[in-house]
């Protein structure tokens, strides 16, 4: 009988009765009286050394309050990146300004030039189409292979388009040498992980507003992460110390990892209503937030695989190209470093690795962080290579990957590129996947598809994903300007309901239903006498945000930690009350018994009295019943998982079908089951179009080609078959004390190389001699393929 | 947008004189109209919306071998009602966009933009369409001329639309994966064991009649002729979702799916 409440129960998401019914606050439902609206002028060139920018007649238009350019920023901090890589030198890496509006360059279709400040919109827009902008346009720098041979450079300061040239673990590199060339055969694939954007449902929003009488600025956002947004602006930007800067991110509404980082709109919007002394909103166009949100992937990759004569693997060799776009985004250095190479090992025991970076600078917008970031390449690369040895050394692709599965009785598993599972047990979800999937039915799915005329393919793949990176001072070392634990307050109110504070936030996930859940377990109260307050810097204590799947893995864990200490002191107060030792007092189900006696005392009447202290240890414990934690973990969590997919090819179009897809992962402990299937529900169909339809695309200029739904092709509900989910496979995190992992993500790294697997073993078993194709396998490419 | 003025006649000859203003514009279903307003690229005076003059509604046969399509009719009106006269016109209005398009979409409006990836104009050369405007009749095959170009006039309105209903038809249509445009569509009608077929998404003059399918076709309707035909002449649209070759390829594969449905 699954639980009805608490953790484990598919309690329905309380948020989704606003989302629903269209009462959810989002950033653009906010209008601060008196608000002004900014229209940002931005470049439609690709590289350009900008000559002029002329104001002068937009400034005189109707309702124009001021049309502010780059000059106006001179003395005012660039935006800054959080996360310095050290390359194979020994040397930093290049980490050019990023203006908040350009100096002297552009440098990607959509940088901003000039902002213009009206009374309204329209006003605003008006006048920016009156900016007279000279432009000397340059030779966009657009491939990656190109821009390392610095002929043309994006930042002229940093000499170099190479960002840095990273090698991990670079005292692997000669024995991983040595063990290729040694190997009885080695598998080599060159591929591409395609550019994609975010396309969050909600376009981004900011409102600045300042306060003159008590000198304080607020700025309204859409952010995975307010109080690093409040760091980053305030101490980087625009010198702003915190006790000065708000920034509250009300309900967002999707994000993938794009509204993590730190935009120039965000700046501009608090520093203008600083200087006009009114409020600044912007609220991003569609066409803008294709050429503004950070994008992600992009990156060209060769990956080789030596294999001894019994199909073990014994080295794996990588060499990257990583495009890093014009300017280096909040994270973006760590994505194909930190997030990426150390993910090589997958779920495979192979002993030498060696990964080499190249992050190169383009004329491109900001590439980042999303949905995955880093472990959905390394995924994609080491599980591509892992089939293309398969079908070259005639092994069934799950027979090679079973048979160099880390066995469950390794762990804890140190691998050569730095990390050490904890938990996990590959073989058993395969053994899950294997059923759920019905392997052993393929065959006759396969002749009703040949009999239909269409190629049928089935792939199956592995992942492994590191989630709620940390420790904070291993990261530090590693190049993180940032602390990465997460923050709880546990505020219990005099009538025994809670209110839960956290730095986490959500745009999507859930949280307002499963942190209560963990808390109605640990209490014995309701789900409904709990609620969760985020997003506002104002009234929660400083946390890191939400990203990398680390909410309820890094944030859940702060939770327990500062209800622990809210269940010690609700002790103290219980034994007061009945005379006994808190030693003896035992708490379950929502009551306080002394052991071994009938003597009990209510939940609710320890909170009361610890707010109406008349019977009450003053002399030894304070009044009250709040507590706040921050947790810092030991570890990364490490989600694995299985998935296999069906596919059907016509080979007269090219066009492909996803008609079956099974997952089966190993997330530990799951709090609130149905929120885990939509999370992974939603990861699949991003990974599916990732492989099937979604690229952006950049002409030879440097446009962005695909810079509309007419021609960015998004997946939609048709496109997606019925996914078979399990989660039962579970072998809970050693080290954090829910035993969780987290879930977020799993669907987006594991799907696209599932995808591309099928699609090349239907073409194989058609007899077509295609080896790899590149995401997205359009019915284009596809056919192209066929066609040769 | 920039401002503009709306008028809302509702007679073909209010539309016509509100039309005769400087910088005046038909605005029909605004599919393509109002995000190009949106982004600022056009500039009108006046919006002349047609949506509700009645005489310009509707859908109804005439003859048993006529369809006549009001110029303001939308998508979902021909999709459900021509699904007994003209089934493969009606599929080809149902398969149009989504339901929030086809409710608002109309086949005038389609015709008049001429989109070279839209579906109505190739079904409008197939058929051998005859379009109505306030001022006079123009055959489909002098109507189209290139990309986004027509023989209308400035402040002409397709008042209506007459297809001929065919022995057989048939729409094939590949879809652009993000647009879901055709990325090739083929209409295929037979009257009789006369063949015609309109073209749409391939070329990069816009719709057109593939004369050599259409003699192959009316001499052999076969799958197997249809597969023999040499490649379409002229210039096709090399894209990122598909070279011209692709695009030539497609019409062979559709033209051939169009005739054994319609066998």
């Amino acid at each position: 009988m699954p639980k009805d409440y608490g953790i484990g129960a598919s309690s329905k998401r309380r948020e989704d009765v606003r989302f629903l019914t269209g009462s959810g606050r989002y950033t653009d439902d906010i209008n601060v009286p008196g608000q002004a609206f900014v229209s940002f002028v931005r470049s439609e060139v690709a590289h350009g050394k900008l000559n002029s920018v002329e104001t002068e007649e937009a400034s005189a238009m109707p309702g124009v309050l001021r049309v502010f350019t780059g000059a106006d920023f001179e003395g005012v901090g660039g935006l800054p990146c959080g996360w310095q890589i050290t390359d194979r030198n020994g040397e930093p890496m290049k980490e050019p300004a990023h203006p908040i509006l350009a100096q002297g360059k552009v440098r990607h279709v959509g940088d901003p030039i000039a902002a213009v400040v009206a009374e309204s919109e329209a006003q605003a827009r008006d006048a920016a189409e009156a900016v007279a902008v000279d432009v000397q346009e340059l030779p966009a720098v657009l491939d990656m292979k190109s821009a390392l041979e610095d002929e043309g450079l994006v930042h002229e300061d940093a000499g170099t388009n190479l960002c840095f040239d990273w090698g991990f673990v670079e005292d692997n590199k000669d024995a991983v040498d040595a063990a290729l060339a040694g190997a009885h055969h080695v598998t080599t694939l060159e591929l591409t992980n395609n550019r994609l954007v975010a396309n969050a449902m909600e376009p981004r929003v900011a409102i600045g507003d300042y306060d003159a009488a008590t000198d304080v600025s607020t700025l309204f956002t859409t952010s995975q992460n307010p109080h690093v947004i409040r760091l980053l602006m305030g101490a980087f930007v625009l010198s702003i110390p915190e006790h000065k800067l708000r920034v509250v991110a009300p309900d967002v509404g999707g994000g993938f990892g794009s509204k993590i980082y730190h935009y120039a709109e965000e700046a501009f919007c608090t520093f203008a209503a600083r200087q006009l002394l009114c409020p600044v909103k912007w609220t991003a166009t569609r066409s803008e937030s294709f050429v503004t949100d950070a994008h992600g992937r992009d990156h060209v990759s060769k990956i080789e695989l030596g294999l001894d004569e019994d199909g073990n693997f014994l080295a794996i060799r990588t060499a990257t190209l990583a495009n890093m776009g014009a300017y280096l985004s909040t994270f973006a250095p760590a994505v194909p470093t930190y997030l990426h190479g150390t993910l090589m090992a997958g779920n495979y025991k192979t002993p030498n690795i060696y990964v080499n970076v190249k992050a190169v600078f383009t004329n491109t917008v900001p590439v980042d962080a999303y949905r995955g970031a880093g472990r959905p390449e390394a995924t994609f690369q080491l599980e591509r290579v892992i089939d293309k040895a398969a079908r070259e050394l005639g092994i069934d692709p799950v027979e090679l990957r079973r048979k160099n599965f880390i066995d469950k009785e390794q762990f804890p598993y140190a691998t050569p590129v730095a990390l050490q599972y904890d938990t996990g047990d590959y073989a058993a979800t395969m053994d899950k996947l294997a059923e759920i999937s019905d392997f052993e039915g393929f065959e006759s799915r396969l002749e009703e598809s040949k009999r239909n005329g269409k190629l049928r393919g089935l792939g199956v793949n592995c992942y492994i994903e590191a989630c709620g990176i940390a420790p904070s001072n291993l990261v530090g070392q590693l190049g993180a300007r940032a602390g990465l634990y997460e923050s709880a307050t546990v505020r219990v109110n005099a009538t025994g309901s809670v209110t839960i504070l956290t730095g986490t936030h959500s745009h999507g996930q859930g949280h307002e239903t499963t942190f209560p859940q963990v808390l109605a377990d640990m209490f014995g109260i309701g789900e409904d006498q709990i609620n969760l307050v985020h997003g506002d810097t104002a009234n929660t204590p400083m946390g890191m945000g939400t990203y990398g799947s680390r909410s309820i893995a890094v944030g859940g864990a702060a939770l327990v930690r500062a209800a622990e200490k809210i269940i010690a002191k609700a002790k103290k107060i219980a034994a007061h009350l009945m005379e006994a030792s808190a030693d003896d007092i035992e708490f379950a189900d929502g009551q306080f018994t002394v052991a071994g006696t009938d003597k009990s005392v209510a939940w609710g009447d320890v909170c009361l009295t610890a707010y109406v202290p008349h019977n009450y240890p003053l002399e030894e414990l304070e009044p009250g019943l709040e507590e706040t934690s921050f947790y810092d973990p030991a570890n990364f969590t490490f989600p694995a998982g299985a998935y296999a997919c069906e596919v059907e090819v016509e080979p007269e179009t090219g066009k492909v079908d996803v008609v079956a897809f099974s997952a089966a992962d190993d997330f530990g402990n799951v709090i609130n089951p149905m929120i885990v299937d939509g999370q992974v529900h939603g990861g699949i169909a991003q990974g599916i179009g990732q492989a099937l339809r979604e690229h952006a695309v950049y002409d030879d200029g440097g446009q962005l080609v695909s810079g509309s739904y007419m021609e960015y092709a998004m997946p939609r509900a048709d496109d997606i078959p019925d996914l078979a989910v399990d989660h039962s496979c579970q072998t809970p995190c050693t080290h954090n004390p829910l035993g969780v992992k987290g879930c977020g993500e799993a669907g987006a790294i594991g799907s696209p190389p599932t995808v591309v697997n099928a699609v090349v073993d239907a073409l194989q078993r058609g007899g077509y001699d295609v080896d790899h194709i590149d995401m997205p396998l359009s019915p284009f490419r596809v056919w192209s393929a066929i066609n040769g | 947008m920039y401002d503009f003025e709306v008028a809302r006649p509702s007679t073909i000859a209010e539309a016509a004189s509100a039309l005769s203003a400087e910088g005046a514009q038909v605005l029909g279903g605004g599919h393509t109209l109002i995000p190009t307003l949106k982004n600022r690229l056009a500039r009108p005076s006046v919006l002349v919306s047609v949506s509700r003059i009645d005489e310009m509604r509707g859908v109804r046969v005439e003859n048993e071998k006529c369809l006549c399509v009001g110029g303001a009719a939308t998508h979902a009106e021909v999709a459900s009602s021509a699904e007994e006269s003209f089934p493969a016109l009606a599929w080809l209005a149902g398969n149009i966009g989504d339901p929030a398009v086809r409710n608002r979409g109309t086949v005038g409006g389609s015709l008049a933009n001429n989109d070279p990836s839209a579906c109505y104009p190739a079904a409008a050369l197939a058929v051998g369409a005859t379009i109505e405007t306030n001022n006079r009749e123009i055959a489909a095959d002098d109507f189209f001329r290139g990309m986004f170009e027509t023989e209308l006039k400035e402040g002409e309105i397709i008042t209506k639309v007459r297809f001929p209903i065919p022995d057989a038809g048939n729409y094939q249509k590949f879809e652009q994966p993000a647009s879901r445009f055709a990325l090739v569509g083929v209409f295929l009608a037979q009257f009789g064991s006369e063949v015609r077929i309109g073209v749409t998404g391939a070329s990069e003059s816009g719709v057109f009649r593939w004369a050599d399918a259409e003699a192959a076709l009316s001499a052999d309707f076969s799958t197997e002729a249809a597969n023999g035909l040499p490649a379409a002449p002229g210039a096709m649209i090399n894209d990122l979702h598909g070279s011209g070759e692709y695009r030539a390829h497609l019409m062979k594969v559709l033209t051939a799916r169009a005739v054994a449905a319609a066998s």
